[in-house]
């Protein structure tokens, strides 16, 4: 059980967050009404995407109040948890993604052979930055056309169609394309929340003192460059792209990782 | 120094290569992208900005479609529920995908007079203010979804049949859909009951469409754009005093060409070129 804790946890709360979604078209439950673009909970807190927003906004279009306070409260939120706690906790997508990913080691083709790495990781800030200027050329929000994200949860709410291709293609290109292809390069939505994550307040911390430099962390992490630190410093992942996931948290065997509150006054300084 | 040089090509070489490859993703992006908003024959749910603004302003959250299935009238007396009217775009419905819209051959708009969608709508594609009368209460017939439009050849009650089936549909009965009464000059003594859609009136929510008995309707909505023409500000009412004053607003248009040297009558008497 223990080193599956978050992993479950993440499961168990990405689920919920979808039976909830689901209910309220199905059952008319007002927990939490909507999709991610604009949502509203406990049928009155206002919620809404920050890139979604961002991207209305570059149409021209003036936004109602409720998104735009729901954006700052989703902003606020994840300022705290970590930005990119909405990417393993929230999105259905990580589940497909994890799944790929997991099936990747099953299948060894994680060996440098087979990972075509012409990708590189910071390519979602630009997809992120050209989403913006292709809303403002082309007059609607540009990454929520074919955005999976979405696609995946207003089909789990109100049907699939012909949109669960696009799922599937994300599976196929992080199986056989690159690792962690879309979550970790080329999703523009982690990109905004790793911005937003960047100065968060929960994050993992590393303990090098207990640390037998195993690697598990790495091989499970997907993001694993945030980890540098393993086996050279006691430091915490302050790296906006660490998704506060807690899988190497649940594979350390040594007790040298552990989420924490960061410590502003010393970070990145020891 | 050659080092520092080759640090300075290998910068300048991906920096060109990451702008490089954004042009061209911007460009194959902004192209689906504008092939995509490219679905005009699409109604949307009352209150919807025209088509252009709307497509930039809705979040596709879906809280119409919520409100809109789970709306009190919309319950069976078993407690069941029937679909909304208002579905989510989704792939293959060759619509923007997740935004909101309804087809009334399937489930047409039931004019609920508290608008159950409107109100929830976060963002404002679904413009309340359209919808409110003097009294600032939601008045369901201010709606404009679309415009009814009869073809004349399939609709039956124009070959002499009698049929008002979508007259009988209309919630705005004998308002946006008039019977006007014809001699049936065939028979010599039976009368044709014609019915005629006023778009004054008509919001556009799909009752007669689904209502209609002819295989394939022969009343069918239409966006507005579609199911309307515009005269301009050239042409007025010249017995009409408000109306003529738009001739005001009208601006000269001087066509210069082979046609426009000629005389009037030799100019309408011309065959149409291109």
């Amino acid at each position: 059980m223990k080193n599956i804790k978050y992993l479950l946890m993440r499961r168990v709360t990405q689920t919920l967050i979808l039976v909830l979604y689901f209910g309220a078209n199905a059952y008319g439950w007002h927990m939490l009404e909507g999709t991610f673009g604009s949502s509203v909970l406990i049928g009155r807190i206002p919620l809404a995407d920050p890139y979604t927003t961002l991207q209305v906004l570059s149409t021209g279009f003036v936004l109602g109040a409720d998104v735009l306070l729901g954006a700052l409260i989703v902003l606020f939120f994840y300022m705290i948890v970590g930005g990119r706690a909405f990417c393993s906790w929230v999105c259905p997508i990580n589940m497909v993604t994890d799944l790929a990913n997991w099936l990747r080691r099953k299948l060894d083709l994680d060996r440098e052979e087979v990972n075509y790495r012409f990708i590189k990781r910071r390519a979602r800030y630009w997809i992120m930055v050209l989403g913006l200027l292709v809303s403002v050329a082309t007059g609607v929000a540009a990454f929520e056309i074919f955005s999976p994200i979405t696609i995946m949860q207003r089909g789990i709410v109100f049907g699939f169609g012909a949109g669960g291709a696009v799922i599937v293609a994300i599976f196929l290109f992080d199986v056989f394309g690159v690792k962690n292809g879309w979550c970790g390069h080329l999703c523009p939505l982690g990109a905004t929340y790793s911005l937003i994550g960047k100065a968060s307040l929960i994050r993992v911390d590393h303990d090098h003192e207990a640390c037998t430099n195993c690697m598990k962390c790495k091989i499970v992490c997907p993001e694993n460059q945030v980890l540098h630190m393993i086996n050279k410093e006691s430091i915490m992942v302050t790296d906006g792209e660490c998704t506060n996931c807690g899988r190497c948290i649940d594979v350390c065997d040594d007790d040298a990782l552990g989420f924490n509150i960061r410590n502003f006054a010393n970070s990145g300084k020891k | 120094m050659a080092n520092s040089n080759n640090n300075r090509r290998k910068f300048m070489a991906t920096t060109l290569q990451s702008v490089g490859l954004t042009a061209l993703g911007g460009l194959l992006w902004s192209g689906y992208s504008d092939e995509v908003k490219a679905s005009p024959l699409v109604l949307r749910p009352p209150g919807a900005l025209a088509e252009e603004d709307f497509l930039k302003a809705c979040v596709k959250c879906g809280l119409c479609a919520e409100a809109c299935v789970n709306r009190d009238s919309n319950k069976k007396k078993d407690g069941t529920k029937r679909d909304g009217t208002l579905k989510m775009a989704k792939g293959g419905d060759h619509r923007l995908i997740g935004t909101p819209f309804f087809i009334p051959t399937e489930i047409p708009c039931y004019m609920c007079e508290d608008i159950p969608c409107v109100p929830v709508c976060p963002s404002g594609a679904l413009d309340m203010p359209s919808l409110l009368d003097e009294k600032q209460e939601l008045d369901i017939n201010k709606a404009r979804m679309g415009l009814a439009v009869v073809h004349k050849e399939s609709c039956i009650a124009y070959w002499g049949i009698q049929c008002d089936a979508c007259y009988r549909a209309c919630p705005i009965q004998g308002e946006a859909i008039t019977i006007e009464h014809h001699k049936n000059e065939r028979t010599g003594k039976h009368a044709f009951l014609l019915p005629i859609v006023h778009s004054d009136v008509c919001t556009g929510c799909g009752l007669c469409e689904k209502a209609c008995v002819t295989e394939k309707p022969a009343i069918f909505v239409l966006p507005i754009d579609y199911s309307t023409g515009r005269a301009g500000d050239h042409y007025v009412k010249g017995w009409d005093k408000e109306d003529q004053k738009r001739v005001g607003k009208a601006k000269e248009i001087h066509t210069k060409n082979e046609r426009s040297e000629k005389e009037a009558a030799d100019y309408l008497n011309m065959e149409v070129e291109y």
